[in-house]
């Protein structure tokens, strides 16, 4: 029988079983610990075409967070408003205000104003606002005070560690449907006793919250 | 010879199971070859991977076309009948939907005084003048569908069910800031006579 491998195959099979021992071990400390250390853009603005201020419509001037993000209780996506949108007050307020350029050529063309994205989750996991509200999930909760921030950015990681730690305990975060909305909501004292009257009275259902199916379809 | 063909080979199947490693790598998963909600794309002339809906798209919902109920006109013109049950329900969904959209501008009670009007915006008519007050449910119907004036039109952001819930809503928005004593239940006004301003008893 002739043989195929020359001699010096053994020490690299040897080579190789240590090398991906060291390999595997190396990645099963690295993981960890960049899942738990990298904050994945938390705190860091996104710039955008227009300088848009949360703060300026949602707090001095009282806008509900749904005249603009229309769909959050009914679709997945909370919808980033149209031009039209913005020029309901705009074609009126601050008319030629060199810092909306953006948002009147937009108007002119029919060509929506090119947002860049802040939260982006991948897309083999299916986020649904509406499910999420309708269960009491805050806005706050996950997007922080928006209503506080002069630009946007992430104020959650927004990873899937974080997602489980709500997904395997919804009592820790719930809130009632009424206080949804309320960006200074502040859980009260006994948020476990009331996030198990209000995972009850919602239907959430804890076995399939932490399904793999249920994200990731 | 063997032993100098036998080093290349090593470093091929190293380099073999490296390229194997690495081409795991890549997010074609998390950015998929398919549009999502609001996505640009490059297709369309717009740059809009959402596409607007057809002209004289009608809804299928309420078991095809219901010219009343997604106008607001009837044969006789802007209807004065709510197309829809009116409850209590109702009335609340609409002074909800009030606040979120219509408060900006008319205010909470009406008075053409919101916020948007403090900062700049050409101050909308008083639900409570006359004019206002004589108009039917469906005038304000179709002032949210069609605009009116300076006021957009709120189609494409208000369902025509939270649009009829809201015109409910004016209608009652009125009653309540043109009401006397006399349209009170006497139960009520006695309550508002002896006790405080929320009607509680002492």
């Amino acid at each position: 029988m002739p043989q195929y491998f020359p001699p010096n195959t053994n020490a690299f099979v040897r080579w190789a079983i240590l090398g991906g021992g060291a390999f595997l071990v190396a990645l099963a400390v690295a993981l960890p610990i960049f899942a738990r250390t990298m904050n994945n853009a938390v705190g860091v603005p996104v710039p955008q075409p227009i300088d848009f201020a949360h703060n300026l419509h949602a707090a001095q001037l009282g806008i509900d967070c749904r005249y603009c993000h229309t769909s959050v209780e009914v679709a997945a996506t909370a919808s980033v408003p149209p031009s039209e949108t913005c020029m309901t007050c705009h074609s009126q307020v601050r008319v030629g205000d060199p810092q909306l350029a953006e948002l009147w050529s937009s108007w002119e063309n029919g060509r929506p104003v090119s947002w860049n994205r802040v939260h982006n989750v991948p897309e083999y996991t299916y986020f649904d606002h509406s499910a999420h509200i309708a269960s009491g999930v805050g806005c706050s909760t996950c997007h922080g005070r928006v209503d506080q921030m002069g630009g946007i950015w992430k104020a959650e990681p927004m990873t899937m560690g974080w997602c489980m730690e709500c997904h395997r305990a919804p009592e820790r975060f719930l809130r009632p449907r009424s206080e949804v909305l309320n960006m200074a909501y502040q859980p009260p004292s006994d948020q476990l006793a009331l996030g198990r009257e209000l995972v009850a009275a919602y239907h959430v259902d804890t076995d399939k919250l932490i399904s793999c199916s249920t994200c990731h379809r | 010879m063997k032993a100098s063909r036998s080093v290349p080979s090593v470093v091929l199947a190293a380099g073999l199971a490296l390229a194997l490693l690495v081409s795991g790598c890549g997010r074609n998963m998390a950015e998929q070859p398919r549009l999502g909600a609001q996505q640009a794309s490059p297709f369309f002339a717009d740059g809009s991977g959402n596409r607007p809906l057809l002209e004289g798209t009608v809804s299928r919902e309420r078991g095809g076309i219901d010219p009343v109920f997604f106008t607001g006109m009837g044969p006789d013109g802007l209807v004065s009948q709510l197309p829809i049950e009116l409850s209590y329900e109702l009335l609340q969904r609409g002074q909800e939907r009030y606040d979120i959209f219509c408060s900006m501008c008319h205010g909470y009670t009406g008075e053409g005084d919101g916020m948007v009007v403090r900062r700049g915006f050409p101050r909308p008519a008083s639900f409570h003048e006359q004019r206002l007050l004589d108009a039917s449910v469906g005038y304000y119907f179709s002032a949210m569908t069609n605009g009116f004036g300076r006021m957009y039109s709120y189609a494409s952001r208000i369902a025509p069910e939270d649009r009829w819930a809201i015109a409910a809503y004016v209608k009652a928005l009125q009653l309540s800031q043109n009401a006397t004593l006399d349209d009170l239940p006497n139960e009520v006004r006695r309550a508002l006579e002896l006790g405080d301003s929320e009607g509680r008893l002492p």
